[in-house]
C-alpha cells in the first residue's frame, strides 16, 4: 500500500505568504529610501541600515529569549525597522535609532504575542517613545542637499507655514523632515504599487488624506499645504494600512482613515504639537477592535440571533 | 451585485478529450450507501447471479435510492467498506463474467404525473451527481402546498479545477440534457429554467446555446463568471435568479429547484431507455496521471483500476483525491470502489510542484496578520479569521452570531490564507462543535 497523505479540504494553496507581503511592502519603500539617500545622504542610508539590522537582531533575541520559532524569515521586523527609520531625522545619533527599534520589537510586538498579536504600529509607537524621550535630538531637521532654499537647520514645514516652500518642493522633497517622509512623490509611487499588487486597499489612505483635506479647508487652512507637510503620506499610506493594527473590512478601514484625519488636523491646529499623524494613528490603532465590532459584515442571507431570538420566545 | 469567490488556475486539462468507456474489471464492490440519506439493504446473497441494471439494494426510507448492480456476474459475498465519511456501510462483490448481459424489462418508464415521475425517478437510483449525493426525488418530491415552484436551475458552473465531467455531458450528451428538462417542466411544471456555465467552457455555451434555440427558447443559458464558487448551490441560485435562500432553508423556499446537469442529462436518458444509474463519467487527472481522461466507470470499479487506466504513476503517489481539489475528500485506500456521487480522481505526487496552486500539504502555518484575506474571499460573506479566533476559545455564543452554519466548506478563506491557517477545517469542527 502507498503511503498517501490525508487531509482536509481544500488540498491546494495560493501561492502568497506573510514573507511574500512583507517584501512587498519592502519594495514599496525602496524608492523613498533612495531619495532619502539623494536627500540627506550617505548618513541616511547608514541610519535606515541601523534601524533594519538592530530590528533583526531584536527580533531574533526576543525568539531565542521567549521560546518562539524564528520569526525574522517572515520580514516583518525588517518593514518595522525600515518605517521607523524613515520616522527619524536624518541627524539621530545610531544608539537613539537602536533604542527606537527596541520599544518598537521587543516592547510593542514581541511582548504581545509577536507578529499579528500587537495593538498598535509597532515603529509608529517608536517614533512616539523616541520624540517624548529625546526630543531635541529628534527635532532636529536638517536641509535637504538640493533644497534651493539656502539655511542650513531649518525649521518643518508644519512649523512654519509662511511660504517658505512651495508645492512642488514639498512634494518633491525640498524641505526638511524626517528621512522617508520628506518625498511625497516617492512614497505615493510604493502606494501605487501596494494597491497594483493587491497587498493594500485603497480605503483608508484616501479617506486619511480626503478627511484631512476638508478639514483644513473647514478650519481655514491650506489644505494642499496640509497634505503635503509633515508625515501624513507617509501615515496614510504606510501606516495606516498595516494590517495587523487596522479594522478588517473595507468599511471598518474607512472609518479608521476618517478618525486618523480629524485627530490629526486636531492636533495640528489646537494642540501643542506641530504634528499629529502617529498620534491619530496610534489612537485609532486602540479603537480598532471596537471598529471591527461595530462593522462586521453581514453575511448574505443571515437572520439576525435577536429576531430569532424573539421569534423562539412568541411560541 | 453577484456573490463570487476566488479565481483558480483552472487546470482542465480534460476538456477537449471524449469519454472513453473503462474496460470491464474482473470484480466491483458496490456500496449500498451511495446518496445522502438512508444506506440499502442488501438484495441478494452470496453465489447469486446478476445482471447489469438489475436491483441488488433497496430501503424502505423515502431518503434514499436503490443501487443497481453495473456489471453481469456472481456475487462472492457481502463486505463491508469503511467510507472516507467515517461510516462503515455494507458492499456487494461481484465476479464480472465479462458479458455485460442486460437484465430483461429495461424499458422507459411509464409517467402520467409528478408523483409517478418521482417514483420512476426514484427507481433510476438516481441522486445528485454533482457530488453531494442529494436523492434527486426528494428535491422532486417537495410538497406543494408549503412550496410554490416555478424555477428550474441547472447547475454545470464546474468551479472546481480539473473537473471536466459535466463539461463533456453538455458536449456529448446535449439531448440528452434537453430531454430531461423537458421532463422535468412537463411534471413539474417549473417555467423558467436557467443553465448557468462557467465562462472558460466556450464551446458549452455555444453548444448549449444553439441547442436552446433549437429545443425549448424559453431555456436560458447563462454564462457565468469563471469565479470558484460559482457553482455553490446558494451562488448559483442568486447569480442566475437574484433570489436569496436564506440561512436554514432550501432553494424551494424561494421557487427554485436545482439540480446538476449532469443529473439532468441521465434523467433525460433514463426516461429514453430505462436503464437504472449503473455507470458515471469520472474524470481522471491530476499531475500524476500520464493519460489524463474522462471515462465512463461502472459503479463499483476500484479508485485503482481506473488510475492505473489512465497510465497514472503509482510509485510516486503522494495524495488522491476524490472530486475537485477544493472540496474533495482524500482516499486512503486505493482498492475501495467508485460512487455514484464521485466526479473526479485526482492523483497527485508526492513532491510537491511548483505552480499557481501548491499542493499544501506540510506547509507550517504562521499568526494570522489580519490581512482580511479571507473575508473577501468567503462568497456568503463571514469573517472566517473571527470564526478561528472563536473556535479557538469555544466561544459558541460567538460562533452563532458570526453564523459559521453557514459556511459551505467550499475552502476559499484556506486557500488565499497567507499564513496558510486551516481556516475552512476550523469552521467543519466549529459547527460540530455547534451540534453537539
Amino acid at each position: 500500500m502507498s503511503n498517501l497523505t490525508v487531509s482536509p479540504s481544500p488540498h491546494v494553496r495560493s501561492n502568497q505568504t506573510t514573507a511574500k507581503i512583507m517584501l512587498h511592502v519592502l519594495i514599496a519603500l525602496v524608492p523613498a529610501m533612495v531619495m532619502s539617500a539623494v536627500q540627506f545622504g550617505g548618513r541616511a542610508l547608514m541610519l535606515t541600515g541601523v534601524c533594519v539590522l538592530s530590528a533583526m537582531l531584536w527580533e531574533k533575541l526576543s525568539c531565542v529569549i521567549m521560546k518562539r520559532p524564528d520569526s525574522t524569515d517572515d520580514l516583518s521586523a525588517m518593514v518595522t525597522g525600515m518605517l521607523l527609520a524613515f520616522n527619524l531625522p536624518p541627524s539621530l545619533p545610531y544608539w537613539i535609532a537602536v533604542i527606537g527599534s527596541f520599544i518598537a520589537i521587543v516592547i510593542v510586538k514581541q511582548i504581545f504575542g509577536g507578529l499579528g498579536q500587537n495593538f498598535a504600529n509597532p515603529a509608529i509607537v517608536g517614533r512616539i517613545v523616541l520624540m517624548l524621550s529625546f526630543t531635541s535630538e529628534m527635532t532636529t531637521w536638517t536641509m535637504p542637499a538640493w533644497s534651493s532654499v539656502d539655511v542650513v537647520s531649518a525649521p518643518t514645514p508644519l512649523r512654519d507655514d509662511s511660504g517658505l516652500y512651495s508645492y512642488t518642493d514639498l512634494f518633491l522633497g525640498k524641505c526638511p523632515g524626517c528621512m522617508g517622509e520628506v518625498c511625497k512623490a516617492a512614497l505615493l509611487l510604493g502606494g501605487v504599487y501596494l494597491v497594483i499588487m493587491r497587498i493594500i486597499h485603497i480605503h483608508a489612505p484616501v479617506a486619511f488624506v480626503g478627511t484631512v483635506f476638508v478639514f483644513s479647508w473647514l478650519a481655514g487652512k491650506d489644505p494642499v499645504y496640509q497634505i503635503l507637510s509633515g508625515g501624513l503620506i507617509l501615515g496614510a499610506v504606510f501606516m495606516a494600512t498595516d494590517y495587523v493594527t487596522t479594522p478588517i473590512t473595507p468599511k471598518g478601514k474607512a472609518i479608521f482613515g476618517i478618525g486618523c484625519g480629524i485627530i490629526t488636523c486636531v492636533i495640528r491646529f489646537y494642540a501643542n504639537y506641530p504634528e499629529g499623524v502617529s498620534f491619530s494613528i496610534l489612537i485609532m490603532n486602540i479603537a480598532t477592535p471596537y471598529i471591527d465590532m461595530a462593522t462586521r459584515k453581514k453575511p448574505v442571507g443571515a437572520d439576525s440571533e435577536k429576531k430569532k431570538k424573539e421569534a423562539t420566545h412568541e411560541k | 451585485m453577484r456573490l463570487s469567490g476566488i479565481r483558480l488556475e483552472h487546470k482542465k486539462n480534460t476538456a477537449s478529450s471524449q469519454s472513453v468507456p473503462a474496460p470491464i474489471p474482473k470484480t466491483v464492490r458496490i456500496a449500498m450507501q451511495q446518496c445522502a440519506g438512508a444506506a440499502c439493504d442488501v438484495l441478494v446473497q452470496k453465489g447469486d447471479k446478476v445482471l447489469v441494471g438489475q436491483k441488488i439494494g433497496d430501503s424502505g426510507k423515502y431518503m434514499s435510492v436503490p443501487v443497481h448492480s453495473s456489471v453481469s456476474g456472481t456475487v462472492t459475498g457481502i463486505s463491508e467498506l469503511l467510507q472516507v465519511s467515517g461510516r462503515v456501510c455494507k458492499c456487494v462483490d461481484i465476479e464480472t463474467d465479462g458479458e455485460q448481459k442486460v437484465i430483461g424489462g429495461i424499458e422507459p418508464p411509464v409517467v402520467s404525473d409528478r408523483e409517478s415521475f418521482c417514483d420512476a425517478v426514484r427507481n433510476s437510483g438516481c441522486c445528485g451527481l454533482g457530488g453531494a449525493g442529494f436523492p434527486t426525488h426528494v428535491k422532486f418530491g417537495y410538497d406543494d402546498k408549503k412550496f410554490s415552484v416555478d424555477t428550474l436551475v441547472i447547475n454545470a458552473a464546474e468551479c472546481e479545477p480539473y473537473l471536466t465531467g459535466d463539461h463533456r455531458e453538455m458536449i456529448e450528451n446535449t439531448d440528452s440534457i434537453f430531454d430531461g428538462i423537458a421532463s422535468i417542466k412537463k411534471y413539474l411544471g417549473t417555467e423558467n429554467v436557467f443553465i448557468g456555465i462557467e465562462n472558460n467552457k466556450p464551446d458549452a455555451i455555444e453548444k448549449m446555446t444553439k441547442a436552446a434555440a433549437e429545443r425549448d427558447s424559453s431555456v436560458k443559458v447563462v454564462a457565468l463568471k469563471a469565479k470558484y464558487p460559482q457553482g455553490a448551490e446558494k451562488v448559483i441560485v442568486y447569480n442566475l435568479t437574484g433570489r436569496v435562500v436564506r440561512e436554514g432553508k432550501i432553494p424551494a423556499d424561494v421557487g427554485v429547484i436545482v439540480i446538476n446537469v449532469s443529473t439532468c442529462g441521465f434523467i433525460g436518458d433514463y426516461m429514453k431507455t430505462g436503464m437504472p444509474l449503473v455507470k458515471k463519467r469520472i474524470t481522471v487527472s491530476g499531475e500524476s496521471v500520464g493519460t489524463p481522461c474522462n471515462v465512463i466507470a461502472p459503479i463499483g470499479i476500484s479508485f485503482e483500476e481506473l488510475l492505473r487506466f489512465a497510465d497514472c504513476d503509482m510509485d510516486k503517489l503522494g495524495k488522491v483525491i476524490t472530486g475537485g481539489p477544493m472540496m474533495g475528500i482524500d482516499i486512503f485506500d486505493l482498492t475501495d470502489p467508485v460512487c455514484k456521487t464521485h466526479s473526479a480522481i485526482l492523483a497527485l505526487p508526492r513532491e510537491k510542484k511548483e505552480s499557481k496552486n501548491v499542493l499544501i500539504s506540510y506547509k507550517t502555518q504562521t499568526n494570522c496578520i489580519r490581512c482580511g484575506r479571507c473575508i473577501q474571499a468567503c462568497p456568503v460573506g463571514l469573517m472566517p479569521t473571527e470564526l478561528e479566533k472563536a473556535f479557538d476559545r469555544k466561544d459558541r455564543d460567538m460562533l452563532k452570531r458570526l453564523k459559521v452554519s453557514l459556511c459551505m466548506n467550499c475552502g476559499s478563506c484556506s486557500y488565499v490564507c497567507p499564513a496558510k491557517r486551516d481556516l475552512a477545517e476550523k469552521n467543519q469542527l466549529a459547527k460540530a462543535l455547534l451540534r453537539t
